[in-house]
């Protein structure tokens, strides 16, 4: 017979290994908001001026969405724990959705600044200034990473809604749909951050 | 206890209490839904600020309100508040050593 | 608990699992056949650094070219540092000994995550080929020294792609290292063992696997700004772009300097292991040593300014460091009088491993006031850069983490194998090595002191006599790590069986057998003493 403090016990190691990843995703991008930090210091106006170019709309919306996913994988963890595996399912689903719209926003939002020709390593960037060649520079690499997450995030929730679905996820024993929304809640975090410093700014 | 039970009653008994006492920890879908709500009122108002010209002081506003929204993620999204406390020091730790090295390194480039 | 002669039950050299032949190593999730997994990758890594450290020495022996060219030596210097501080100095003790030991002496029957586990040896081994890679394609090896400064190196024909992406696989498995030595030490002590009980290797451990989590991402996400300096033009390095160099450095000491305190703090600690059981006495000042532990950790996290005293920082950061640096020498030197303390009025066993820990506290107080040298801001900025700072870091990482590889090596040989070492051979190796060794290293204090460079494939004829001196150090080492290396392996045949416990140790391993059963303890231990309990 399963012992229940055995999977609890499980859990909670299982819990804490996945806080102990956490801290290592914040401070590999710790290490990008040292650079950050510097060059706006540096560069102050320039950054000032590049930020006014960004969509704040494609911006608020992306941050919207985020927070929307990330209470949506929240309120799964709920559900399972209620035995409600069709609304979980539904749940983890919906931050799936979220996490792709957001990745599309990404794709129109830099889209558009291919086609005005900026990118890195472009000659139009070299031409307005080194305080937008870092600008865009750190905005392309650090929404980047992020964006990479939100890939490995939307696939850790996939793989966590077949779980679900074939009862490898249930009200007994959820931890691996706990640690992956802690993963999901992190790149939310990351982006809390990110919006501002690319898009308030200013 | 100081009755000895046969050990099926007593892992039941266990398995009870255990159930019961993580029953209360599940966070309700109503918490979710309001601190969704705080957490994108939290947003707009950010964007509104940039609409008024603070000066300096903008940059740490909206960094200000950006750590407000992170501790909400982090405390009911990401269960800090019910958790062991040793988590949460341990993130807090963790916000304190990249400040520390982002301030040591602002050692230099503020007096070069 | 009595010792058990170990020949009831099975030792996990024996254990029939679910693969054979090689996969049953290659693919187990055993902590104690992954600890000897990197011990062999190691090994064989310490040995290819060391053979073209052997090479260098060569080529310096008289000015001018000796054996090879100077883009040749820049790639050899640059070689050299990569393989010795990434693939063998870092992961070291951690994953040899730390794998092999750390459930072991906290009651544990293997570590949180031991799948987790066998992928960082996969990392490991594909960082390694990545680097080896580096050295046979695109145009030509790396030479920008394994610092990877910019903007040299983006500017650089050099194959450094695959040696930057090497460093940063081998930085995820030094994470992954870490973090399931956290869990574990967390998670899987067993009952009775506080924190107050833990002997004091898993504690070094426990501090190590906090800098290898914290620290480590700094490097990986620099090495992957200087790939995208070099394939998309960035911008974030190249001065002509608005980039600054010198936020490079910072970026990369951030994480580097830590590095040192991944690699010196499990050394410590097998050191407090090796001095205690050896001295048959308890480790003094135990509180004292975990507290000076932590603090070197947490302390050596914002000293990394001290390898930039010459590039450029402000005066506020140049002080700053200094302090920060002289500050950082405190709890280790409180390490070192408990060390000597344990052994005073102690019942002192000359074993071999007792001759490595008695070396390293020699070196590494010479490395370690060298150290305080370096971080005087007057001294550095005549002494950066010059063989001064290779004699330093040598006395202290090669001197320190060196020797207690060795000694660790020769302390736990007995459990690992279940065999004795060939303690004649081993004195004698230990001879050749610690001449060699001082005899290698000395004479660059005295020639960076002179103002020879480091990094310079020729130099003035002034330098030449200490650099003949050294070189023949060299080869006395090379020989001397030859004779140990050699009897480890023979000894694995033709030693005498060992017991459970020939030294007569407190700690939890010496009470299974030796080789130890696959699921290391037949019944769960239960603490109820103190940790090291001699009489």
């Amino acid at each position: 017979m399963i012992n229940p403090s055995d999977i609890h016990r499980q859990a909670e190691t299982a819990k804490l290994g996945m806080w102990v990843f956490l801290f290592t995703e914040m401070l590999l991008f710790g290490g990008l908001f040292i650079v950050y930090s510097v060059y706006r210091l540096r560069n102050a106006a320039a950054f000032h001026l590049a930020a006014r170019e960004m969509s704040i709309v494609i911006g608020t919306a992306n941050t919207i969405i985020l927070l929307v996913s990330s209470s949506t994988i929240a309120m799964s963890i709920t559900a399972i724990r209620k035995n409600n595996k069709r609304l979980a399912l539904i749940l983890t689903g919906l931050t799936v959705i979220l996490g792709f719209l957001f990745l599309i926003n990404k794709y129109f939002e830099w889209g558009e600044h291919f086609s005005q020709q900026i990118y890195p390593g472009s000659s139009a960037l070299a031409l307005r200034g080194q305080g937008d060649v870092l600008f865009f520079g750190l905005y392309f690499f650090m929404t980047g990473l992020h964006a990479l997450h939100i890939i490995i995030g939307v696939t850790i929730i996939i793989v966590v809604m077949t779980f679900i679905s074939r009862g490898r996820i249930h009200s007994d024993r959820y931890s691996v749909l706990e640690n992956g929304a802690l993963y999901w809640h992190l790149v939310d975090l990351i982006w809390i951050f990110l919006f501002p410093l690319f898009y308030l700014i200013t | 206890m100081d009755i000895s039970l046969p050990a099926f009653l007593s892992d039941h008994l266990k398995r009870i209490i255990l159930m019961e006492k993580e029953q209360e920890n599940i966070t309700p879908y109503k918490t979710f839904i309001i601190v969704l709500a705080v957490l994108i009122g939290l947003t707009l108002t950010s964007v509104a600020l940039t609409r008024i010209y603070l000066g300096a002081i903008t940059a740490v506003a909206a960094l200000v309100i950006a750590a407000v929204k992170s501790s909400f993620v982090l405390r009911i999204f990401m269960h800090l508040k019910t958790d062991k406390r040793m988590f949460s020091v341990l993130v807090i730790a963790v916000a304190l050593l990249i400040s520390t090295v982002i301030t040591i390194t602002f050692l230099d480039y503020l007096y070069r | 608990m009595s010792s058990q002669n170990g020949t009831e039950h099975p030792s996990f050299y024996d254990h029939r699992g679910k693969y054979k032949g090689i996969f049953a190593w290659i693919l187990s999730t055993d902590h104690k056949r992954i600890g000897l997994l990197y011990f062999y990758s190691i090994i064989l890594f310490f040995l290819t650094g060391a053979t073209i450290g052997l090479l260098m020495k060569l080529e310096l022996i008289a000015p001018g070219k000796t054996i090879v060219d100077a883009q040749t030596y820049n790639a050899f210097f640059t070689l050299h540092g990569i393989i010795m501080i990434f693939a063998v100095v870092i992961p070291g003790l951690p994953a040899v000994f730390g794998n092999f030991f750390l459930p072991i002496m906290i009651g544990a029957n293997d570590v949180a995550f031991p799948r987790i586990n066998l992928l960082s040896w996969y990392m490991y081994v594909t960082g390694v080929t990545l680097v080896v890679i580096s050295q046979f394609t695109g145009q030509g090896p790396p030479d920008t020294g394994w610092t990877f400064y910019a903007p040299y190196s983006f500017r650089t024909a050099g194959n450094m792609i695959p040696a930057v992406s090497g460093a940063f696989v081998l930085g995820f498995s030094s994470v992954l290292t870490g973090l399931n030595f956290i869990t574990t030490i967390h998670r899987m002590r067993a009952p009775g063992m506080t924190w107050m009980k833990m002997p004091l290797f898993p504690w070094s451990l426990y501090a190590t696997g906090w800098v290898q989590i914290l620290a480590t991402p700094i490097i990986g996400i620099t090495l992957l700004m200087v790939i995208a300096e070099r394939v998309l033009h960035i911008g974030f390095f190249d001065p002509s772009l608005g980039g600054d160099p010198i936020l490079y450095q910072h970026l990369f000491w951030t994480y580097s300097h830590p590095a040192v305190y991944i690699m010196i703090l499990p050394a410590m600690g097998a050191i407090s292991e090796i001095i205690s059981t050896h001295s048959h006495k308890a480790i003094f000042g135990y509180p004292f040593m975990i507290a000076s532990v932590m603090a070197i950790a947490f302390v050596g996290y914002f000293v990394w300014g001290h390898h930039m005293f010459t590039s450029g920082m402000s005066g506020t950061a140049l002080y700053t460091f200094s302090l920060l640096t002289f500050i950082v020498a405190i709890p280790s030197a409180i390490k070192v009088f408990n060390w000597i303390s344990t052994m005073y009025k102690g019942s002192i066993d000359l074993q071999t491993p007792f001759l490595w820990a008695v070396g390293f506290i020699f070196v590494f107080m010479i490395g370690g006031f060298s150290g305080l040298i370096l971080g005087s801001l007057a001294a550095n900025v005549h002494l950066h850069g010059t063989h001064f700072v290779l004699a330093h870091f040598h006395f202290i990482l090669f001197g320190g983490t060196g020797f207690a590889f060795f000694g660790a090596a020769h302390y736990w040989y007995p459990k690992i194998t279940g065999r004795m070492y060939d303690k004649v051979w081993a004195n004698l190796g230990y001879l050749l090595f610690f001449i060699g060794f001082i005899t290698l290293y000395s004479p660059m204090f005295y020639l960076g002191y002179k103002g020879m460079p480091r990094r310079y494939y020729d130099y003035d004829e002034i330098f030449h006599g200490g650099n003949i001196l050294s070189s023949m150090g060299a080869m006395v080492l090379y020989a001397g790590i030859a004779v140990i290396v050699i009897n480890l392996f023979i000894s694995l045949r033709r030693g005498a069986k060992a017991p459970a416990n020939p030294w007569g140790g407190k700690t939890l391993e010496w009470s299974i057998p030796s080789p130890p059963p696959h699921e290391n303890f037949l019944e769960q231990p239960v603490i109820d003493k103190e940790v090291y309990d001699y009489k």
